[in-house]
């Protein structure tokens, strides 16, 4: 490192930390934001889950007395009854109002109906627009089917024929969902808001770098001292690369401390984030820095003004994002091939360290390679594009 | 010392010179006079290396703009058109960060910065963030900043503009001074009064040429106006050659 990227670099760092609007965005979104979004989506995911499996299902029953056999199959399979005494069009309007979740309404004629071997009528009345109620509907459908089946096997069976007889296929889904499958989409999100701080991070510097300097008019007696082009890029760059580290590792580091509140064994995760794995994952996001400070520096560079490179960088930033957001919803499993592509190798690895899975060293080189060798592309732009006259705008 | 000739430069289909000839002795003031939009900039641009020309050449000091750009801004001190300060640092730090990369350190350095913060009255406010400076402050420390390195060349692009009576006083006082140590001193201006309360040399410049360049009274006799706006006039918009 020349001289010169040293001065740079110190005085990039040193102008920085003392403005307010980089210090809240680089670190304000990445500690604070980025853990406390995600801790609050997760926490609130986690109690659903845990509430919906432990919870009994709360049936409101009107008509008890014409099915007391039905009443006890459904007590007994776990349905909390609650008698009630409701016509269909009250209870249509209390369901329809939330103040009750689901009605099953017993008709008078269902016991004739039963025994004289015609379709005996019950009515579920359910609000399939309420998100919390359906989950408990679905139960209560499946039992009163379950029960429909009871019966038409034993109906059967009276007859002399074998209930197989109207079972001609044999459905068993078998649930493979491991714990830390189930939660490869929080950790995606995990990886996904450590690489938005990491370049919102540098979000001001690269913009500064280049657009800001020019409008501020202080590009051109910069660029007039005996100082090469590069050294100055390159030194700004390393300030920008600075920032985005420094955000990134607090972001992790607040993960860290944020995870320890969360009951994620409640999802089924184990809470794989000690120390270690913090810093695991930050050495392995780490040679994504010089690709996306490179990355925002040449786009900026592009730009006539603050405001312009501002929004042109914030269409920018997705683009590392995307891959992730595709793995994420792919369920994609790491493979040598796809450590070739930054921002999906980098995820891959983080979910790995974080679900405790192995991360054989071949991946992590190709990753950081790849990587690398992509920054040193945008690196390397950012200075030819840094060397032009119409810098000056 | 600057000896420029025959420089031409296109910007797409824009010609913004074509063969600009002319010379700035050391111990001198020249001025470069013509309206906006006449290559003032252009050629002061090309003079501090961060624009190149198509043809001709340009001379710092005995160094080529082109071949030898890292020893022509070192003997360099330019005020540029826009001359930004960064807004987060004190006067000094702006100051003392332009020392630094023209390779200044250590005791060079302070002194360096400490001899033009007195000299131009910079006092307290070198101390503060440049953030608040005034008009007149914020041009103080820009100069200062070009002028750290002690440098034997001075371009000044339009220092003028937009400053206060006051302010104006004070730099030319401050460009007489570098003259009387013998420094070269190239400014640029379109206000014909300006040029004439301080230069010893004029070039008038306009559509990218050079179309007068002497002495005040050399000019004035060879367009036979009666005074220097007149002949200023004539010659930028009737290109009246000396």
């Amino acid at each position: 490192m020349t001289r010169a990227v040293r001065i740079v670099f110190a005085k990039e760092m040193l102008e920085n930390l003392r403005d307010r609007r980089v210090i809240l965005s680089a670190f304000l979104f990445g500690v604070l934001l980025a853990p406390v979004i995600f801790g609050l989506t997760t926490s609130l995911a986690s109690k659903r889950v845990v509430e919906s499996q432990d919870r009994p299902l709360h049936l409101s029953v009107s008509g008890v007395e014409h099915a007391p056999n039905l009443v006890k199959f459904l007590e007994e399979n776990g349905a909390e009854i609650k008698t009630v005494s409701l016509a269909p069009d009250e209870a249509m309007s209390e369901v329809r109002a939330g103040h009750e979740d689901l009605v099953l309404l017993i008709d008078a004629e269902y016991g004739r109906k039963l025994q004289a071997g015609e379709p005996a009528p019950l009515d579920l009345v359910v609000d399939t627009a309420n998100n919390q109620t359906s989950s408990s509907a679905d139960r209560a459908r499946r039992l009163l089917e379950a029960y429909g089946g009871q019966l038409a096997s034993l109906r059967l069976l009276v007859r002399g024929i074998s209930p197989e007889v109207i079972r001609p296929v044999d459905v068993h889904t078998l649930d493979v969902a491991t714990p830390a499958g189930r939660s490869l989409l929080i950790l995606g999100m995990m990886t996904y808001f450590s690489f938005m701080s990491m370049l919102v991070g540098g979000f001001y510097l690269a913009i500064d770098t280049t657009a800001g300097e020019r409008e501020r008019g202080s590009l051109e007696p910069l660029l007039g001292l005996p100082v090469q082009r590069a050294e100055l890029i390159v030194g700004k760059m390393l300030a920008t690369s600075a920032f985005m580290s420094i955000s990134l590792l607090l972001t992790l580091a607040a993960f860290g401390v944020v995870l320890q509140f969360i009951p994620l064994e409640a999802l089924g995760m184990s809470a794989n984030f000690g120390p270690r794995v913090v810093l695991a994952m930050f050495a392995v996001m780490l040679p994504f820095v010089p690709l996306g400070a490179g990355l925002m520096t040449s786009v900026a560079s592009f730009t006539r003004s603050n405001r312009e490179a501002q929004s042109w960088l914030s269409v920018v930033m997705l683009l590392p994002i995307a891959p992730i957001m595709f793995a994420v919803v792919n369920g994609t499993k790491p493979s040598a091939l796809l450590m070739t592509i930054p921002s999906l190798s980098q995820h891959l690895l983080a979910t790995s360290l974080m679900r405790g899975d192995a991360t054989p060293p071949l991946h992590v080189l190709i990753s950081a390679g790849t990587t690398l060798l992509l920054g040193a592309v945008f690196v390397g732009l950012a200075i030819r594009l840094y060397q032009r006259e119409a810098i000056l705008g | 010392m600057i000896r420029v000739a025959g420089l031409s430069k296109k910007f797409g289909a824009v010609r913004a010179l074509s063969d600009v000839s002319f010379e700035a002795q050391d111990g001198r003031i020249t001025g470069l006079l013509g309206h906006n939009g006449a290559g003032k900039s252009t050629t002061l641009r090309i003079l501090s290396t961060v624009l190149r020309p198509d043809t001709g050449s340009a001379v710092v000091d005995g160094h080529d703009c082109l071949e030898q750009s890292l020893q022509v801004r070192s003997s360099l001190g330019v005020l540029p058109h826009s001359s930004g300060l960064y807004a987060h640092l004190t006067g000094r730090e702006n100051i003392r960060y332009y020392g630094k990369l023209h390779g200044l350190s250590g005791t060079a350095l302070d002194r360096s910065t400490d001899e033009l913060i007195e000299r131009l009255g910079l006092g307290t406010v070198a101390s503060r963030r440049a953030k608040g400076y005034s008009q007149g402050e914020r041009l103080k420390v820009a100069l200062a900043r070009a002028l750290v390195h002690q440098p034997r060349t001075i371009i000044l692009d339009e220092p003028t503009n937009g400053l206060d009576v006051n302010a104006v006083r004070m730099l030319r006082e401050l460009i007489r001074q570098l003259r009387a140590s013998g420094r070269c001193v190239l400014f640029s201006s379109h206000v014909m009064q300006e040029v004439a309360a301080l230069c010893d040399d004029i070039v008038i410049i306009s559509h990218g040429r050079v179309v007068v360049r002497g002495t005040p009274a050399e000019i004035l006799a060879a367009s036979g106006a009666a005074d220097l706006e007149e002949a200023f006039v004539r010659a930028a918009d009737g290109g009246v050659a000396a």
